[in-house]
C-alpha cells in the first residue's frame, strides 16, 4: 500500500463519512425529543435538489446549502404537522415522507438534469489543500469541518445547556415535561425542524460536493444509514461520530470491492462481493443492538419515550 | 392581633359535568400547621389542592393567603406565593441524575453548580440524603420521593401540600418522612397532608379535615378522635370488620414451599434463599417485609414466572408443580395477582372480558379447539363486576379507565371466581381507597372460608395483621420463621424487617410511636 493509496482512501472515506454524519447528528437531536422520524432519505434529497438549485440560480454555494438547510426543514414539517398535530403513526408517516421526498425530488430535479452548478471554493490556502500531505487536513469542502464541528456543539448542547437538558427531558417522559410546565410539542417541531435542516445539507453534499450535478436517487439510502447510525451510537454524541467513520471505511470498502480501482492492492475486500459491505452497516447495527441489550440497558440511552405520539390527558 | 391563617378556604365549589366536585368546602390552615385532608377516592381532595396549587380555578368561592385574598393562576403563581407540592405520581425522569430533575422543575435559572451546592445544603438541613449525580432510575421509590420533596423545599416554601405521600414508602421512610415534615412545621411551614392513612395522621398532624362527595365533613382533632370514628366520618357509615365464619378450623396443608431457592435476575435481582413454608387449607398467611427485599421474585416463583428447577421446591395437595409454567400452575389450581395492575396483572388498553380471558380462559373454558369464545368471556367478566361491585361501563370497557380501586377489585375479582386451591396476591390493596380495601379483605377472607390456602405479600403491616393468620417476614430474600398472627409482637416484626435497604445509617426498628400507632 502506497502512501498515495492511504491518503486518497482517508480523503474518500471522510467524504463519504459526511452526509451520515450531519444526518446523524440531525436525527439523534430528533430521536432525543422523543421522535421517530424514518424520512431521513427523503429529506436528504429535498436538502439536495434544494441547494442545487438555489445555487444554480444564484451561483453561490453558501446560499446553496442554506436553501439546502430550508429544503429539508421544509419536507421535515410536513412530518412534524402530520405526527404531532394529528398524531399519526411515526413509522408510517417517516416511511411517506421517504417516498414523498424522493418523488418530489426527482420532479423538481427534472429541469436541471445535467446542469453543473458553481462549486465551494477551499477555505484553506492552496499551499496547503492541494499538497498532497497536508491536503488530508486542509483540502476538504467547508461542509466537512461544518459536521466535524457540530459533533462537540452537539453534545454540548445535549450535556450542558438548559435547553438540551428539556430535549432530553421532552423525549425521556414527555407527561412529566408536560406537567412542569414544557411545551412537548414545541420543543418537538424544533428538534425536528432540526433534524430536517441537517438531513439537507447532508443530501446537498451529494449535489454540490461529491458531483456539482443532479442525478434521481442521488444519496443511494444513505438515509437509511443514518437511521441505522443513530441507533449504532447508542444515542450518543461520541459514538455517533466514531461509528460515521466506521460505517464510512464499510462504505469504501462496498466501493472498493466493486471498483477494482486500485489494482491488487487488497486482494481480500475485493474476493467478497460489494454488496456483502453494502449489507455490513446494517449488520453491523443488529450486533451493537445486542451487545447493547445484552449488557442490560448500560450502554443505550435510548429515549424512553421515542415513537410514542404525546397525548395530553387534561 | 392574631396573626391570620396561611391559607383560609371559604366558600370554594367546583363542579365538573355531572359532578359536584367540591360544595362550599371552608377551613383554614395555621402557619407551622400539620393540617390533614381525609377522605375516599373521589371525596374532592385532589381537586380541592389542584386549586391551591393553581392547576384549576374554582368556580365559586375566596382563597386568602395570609389574610390577603387571591386568586391562583398557574402553578408558577402558586410556587412564587410559596406553595410547593409533591405529587402521590412523582413527575420525574427516569434516565436522569437527580441533579437535572431538580434543574427541570425550577423556575429560575440557576447554574448547575449553584444548584448542587443549595441542594446539598437543603438536604443537610433536614437530614434528607441523596446523591445528586445518581441516576434516577437507579434509585428506591423513597429516595425519588425525596427528590420531589428537596425540589419543592428548594422554593422555601410557607405551605407544603403532600399528595399521599406515605403510600409508596416503608415504614422505616414513613418514619424518616415524619422527621422531616415535623422539622418543617416547627420552622413555620404550614403542610397539607393527604392521606387515607389514618394511623399517620394521627401520629403527625395537628387538625384533620375529612371530605366526603365533595363536602366539608368536619374539622377534628386527630388526637381525640380513633382511627375508628375518623374511617366512620370518611365514608359515612359504619365501617364494616372483616366476617369471619363460625367455627373456622384450618385443613391440611395445601401448599407447600420447600427450599425454594431462586438466583437473582439482573444486577439490581434480589435472590430468594432457601425459602420454606406451609399454608394450610383455609388460611391466610401474610408475607411482610420492606419493598425490594425479593417479594416480587417470591411472587414470580409462586406464580410460575419463574420456574424453579427443584419440581418438589412447590407442591399443591402433595403434587410437584415448581417446574411448570404460569399456565400449568393455573391448572392445577394455583391462582396469583401480581403487585403491579397496569401492564402486569391487566392489559390497560384492553377490554375487561379481554383481560378476563388473560388468566380465566383454561380454568373457565373460554377456549375450545384454539378458539377464544368471547361470549363466555363478556359472561365472566359480567359476573366479577357484578359480584364485586366494579364501577365500570361494562365488560366492554378498556382496563385503563376503570380507577385503581375498581380495576383492582376487577383483577381480584377475576382470580377468586375461579375458585382457586391456592391464591398468591401480592399488594393487594395498593393505593385502594378504604371501602374497596374491605371489599377485597372481605372476599379473600370467603376464599379461604371455602377451604383454599391464601398468601398474601403486603407491606401494609396493618392489613396483614387484621387479615392473616399467620405471618412471616421477608429480608433480603430471605424468610423468617412464620408465627401466628395473634400473639405478634410489632417490634419483633420491626426488626425481622430491618433496615432500609442499603441505607445503613436508617434507623433499626420502629419507634414505639409508629408502632403504637398500629
Amino acid at each position: 500500500m502506497s502512501p498515495e493509496f492511504v491518503i486518497a482512501s482517508i480523503v474518500t472515506i471522510i467524504g463519504l463519512t459526511t452526509p451520515i454524519l450531519l444526518a446523524g447528528l440531525g436525527e439523534l437531536i430528533t430521536e432525543k425529543s422523543g421522535v421517530l422520524n424514518l424520512g431521513v432519505e427523503g429529506m436528504m434529497l429535498m436538502g439536495a435538489i434544494s441547494g442545487f438549485v438555489i445555487t444554480a440560480l444564484t451561483f453561490n454555494p453558501w446560499l446553496g446549502v442554506i436553501g439546502a438547510a430550508a429544503g429539508g426543514a421544509l419536507s421535515s414539517m410536513l412530518f412534524a404537522v402530520l405526527v404531532l398535530q394529528l398524531n399519526s403513526n411515526q413509522v408510517a408517516t417517516g416511511l411517506a415522507l421517504s417516498i414523498f421526498g424522493t418523488g418530489l425530488s426527482s420532479l423538481i430535479g427534472v429541469s436541471f438534469t445535467g446542469r453543473i452548478v458553481p462549486q465551494f471554493g477551499s477555505i484553506f490556502p492552496d499551499a496547503l489543500a492541494k499538497d498532497p500531505i497536508l491536503k488530508l487536513f486542509f483540502g476538504y469542502s467547508p461542509l466537512v469541518y461544518f459536521a466535524l464541528a457540530m459533533v462537540p456543539l452537539t453534545a454540548w448542547f445535549l450535556k450542558s445547556t438548559r435547553a438540551g437538558l428539556i430535549l432530553r427531558a421532552v423525549g425521556e417522559n414527555d407527561h412529566s415535561a408536560h406537567s412542569i410546565g414544557y411545551s412537548v410539542t414545541g420543543v418537538r417541531y424544533a428538534a425536528i425542524a432540526f433534524g430536517g435542516a441537517m438531513a439537507g445539507i447532508g443530501g446537498a453534499y451529494f449535489s454540490m460536493v461529491i458531483t456539482p450535478m443532479w442525478a434521481e436517487k442521488m444519496t443511494a439510502g444513505r438515509g437509511w444509514i443514518a437511521l441505522a447510525l443513530v441507533v449504532f451510537a447508542g444515542w450518543r454524541t461520541g459514538r455517533l461520530l466514531a461509528g460515521a467513520y466506521f460505517f464510512g471505511f464499510l462504505m469504501w470498502l462496498e466501493l472498493f470491492a466493486k471498483a477494482n480501482g486500485f489494482g491488487n492492492s487488497l486482494p481480500f475486500v475485493q474476493a467478497i462481493p460489494s454488496q456483502f459491505w453494502a449489507a455490513m452497516p446494517y449488520v453491523m447495527t443488529v450486533v451493537a443492538l445486542t451487545l447493547i441489550s445484552s449488557r442490560g440497558n448500560v450502554g443505550a440511552s435510548a429515549p424512553a419515550c421515542l415513537g410514542k405520539p404525546f397525548l395530553p390527558s387534561t | 392581633m392574631q396573626t391570620p391563617p396561611r391559607l383560609d378556604l371559604s366558600g370554594i365549589t367546583k363542579r365538573f359535568p355531572g359532578v359536584l366536585a367540591n360544595d362550599q368546602v371552608s377551613f383554614a390552615v395555621q402557619p407551622g400547621e400539620i393540617h390533614a385532608l381525609l377522605g375516599e377516592n373521589g371525596a374532592g381532595k385532589s381537586t380541592l389542592v389542584k386549586m391551591i396549587y393553581g392547576i384549576m380555578q374554582p368556580d365559586a368561592g375566596e382563597i386568602a393567603w395570609n389574610g390577603a385574598r387571591i386568586t391562583i393562576a398557574n402553578p408558577k403563581a402558586a410556587r412564587k406565593l410559596g406553595i410547593g407540592m409533591v405529587f402521590q405520581h412523582f413527575s420525574l425522569f427516569e434516565a436522569m441524575t437527580v441533579l437535572e430533575n431538580i434543574a427541570l422543575g425550577m423556575d429560575a435559572k440557576i447554574p448547575a453548580r449553584d444548584l448542587e451546592a443549595k441542594i446539598v445544603a437543603v438536604m443537610q438541613q433536614y437530614g434528607l440524603k441523596l446523591e445528586p449525580h445518581r441516576i434516577v432510575s437507579t434509585l428506591s421509590v423513597g429516595e425519588r420521593q425525596r427528590i420531589e420533596i428537596v425540589r419543592a423545599l428548594l422554593l422555601n416554601p410557607n405551605l407544603l401540600i403532600m399528595d399521599e405521600p406515605t403510600s409508596v414508602l416503608t415504614p422505616q421512610e414513613v418514619e424518616q418522612l415524619f422527621v422531616v415534615l415535623r422539622q418543617l412545621a416547627k420552622e413555620g411551614c404550614s403542610i397539607l397532608y393527604i392521606s387515607h392513612k389514618l394511623h399517620e395522621i394521627k401520629a403527625l398532624c395537628d387538625t384533620a379535615t375529612i371530605l366526603r362527595g365533595g363536602k366539608l365533613v368536619d374539622t377534628c382533632d386527630p388526637a381525640k378522635e380513633t382511627s375508628r370514628s375518623m374511617a366512620e366520618k370518611m365514608i359515612g357509615g359504619s365501617l364494616k370488620d372483616i366476617q369471619r365464619g363460625e367455627g373456622r378450623a384450618l385443613g391440611t396443608a395445601k401448599l407447600t414451599v420447600q427450599n425454594l431457592s431462586i438466583p437473582k435476575d439482573g444486577p439490581f435481582g434480589i435472590a430468594l434463599k432457601d425459602i420454606s413454608f406451609s399454608v394450610k387449607a383455609g388460611e391466610i398467611f401474610g408475607i411482610a417485609g420492606v419493598a425490594g427485599n425479593g417479594q416480587n421474585a417470591l411472587l414470580l416463583a409462586l406464580s410460575g414466572e419463574t420456574p424453579s428447577l427443584k419440581p418438589d421446591a412447590i407442591q399443591i395437595d402433595g403434587s410437584k408443580i415448581a417446574a411448570l409454567t404460569a399456565k400449568q400452575r393455573r391448572l392445577a389450581g394455583m391462582a396469583s395477582v401480581p403487585e403491579e395492575r397496569n401492564g402486569h396483572a391487566a392489559v390497560p388498553d384492553f377490554s375487561l372480558s379481554d383481560n378476563a380471558i388473560l388468566t380465566a380462559r383454561d380454568r373457565m373454558g373460554m377456549v375450545s379447539g384454539g378458539m377464544v369464545n368471547a361470549r363466555s368471556a363478556r359472561t365472566y367478566a359480567g359476573e366479577v363486576i357484578a359480584a364485586f361491585s366494579v364501577k365500570a361501563t361494562g365488560p366492554g370497557a378498556m382496563a385503563d379507565s376503570l380507577s385503581g380501586g375498581n380495576l383492582q377489585k376487577f383483577i381480584m375479582g377475576r382470580e377468586i371466581m375461579q375458585k382457586p386451591q391456592v391464591l398468591v396476591v401480592s399488594q393487594p390493596t395498593w393505593g385502594v381507597d378504604a371501602g374497596a380495601a374491605a371489599a377485597i379483605h372481605q372476599a379473600l377472607v370467603d376464599l379461604a372460608a371455602t377451604g383454599s390456602a391464601i398468601v398474601v405479600i403486603s407491606q401494609d403491616l396493618d392489613e396483614l395483621l387484621s387479615l392473616c393468620d399467620t405471618l412471616a417476614v421477608i429480608n433480603e430474600g430471605n424468610l423468617s420463621k412464620p408465627m401466628p398472627v395473634a400473639g405478634a409482637n410489632i417490634e419483633e416484626i420491626g426488626l425481622l424487617m430491618g433496615g432500609v435497604h442499603g441505607d445503613p445509617n436508617a434507623p433499626t426498628h420502629i419507634s414505639s410511636e409508629v408502632a403504637h400507632a398500629y
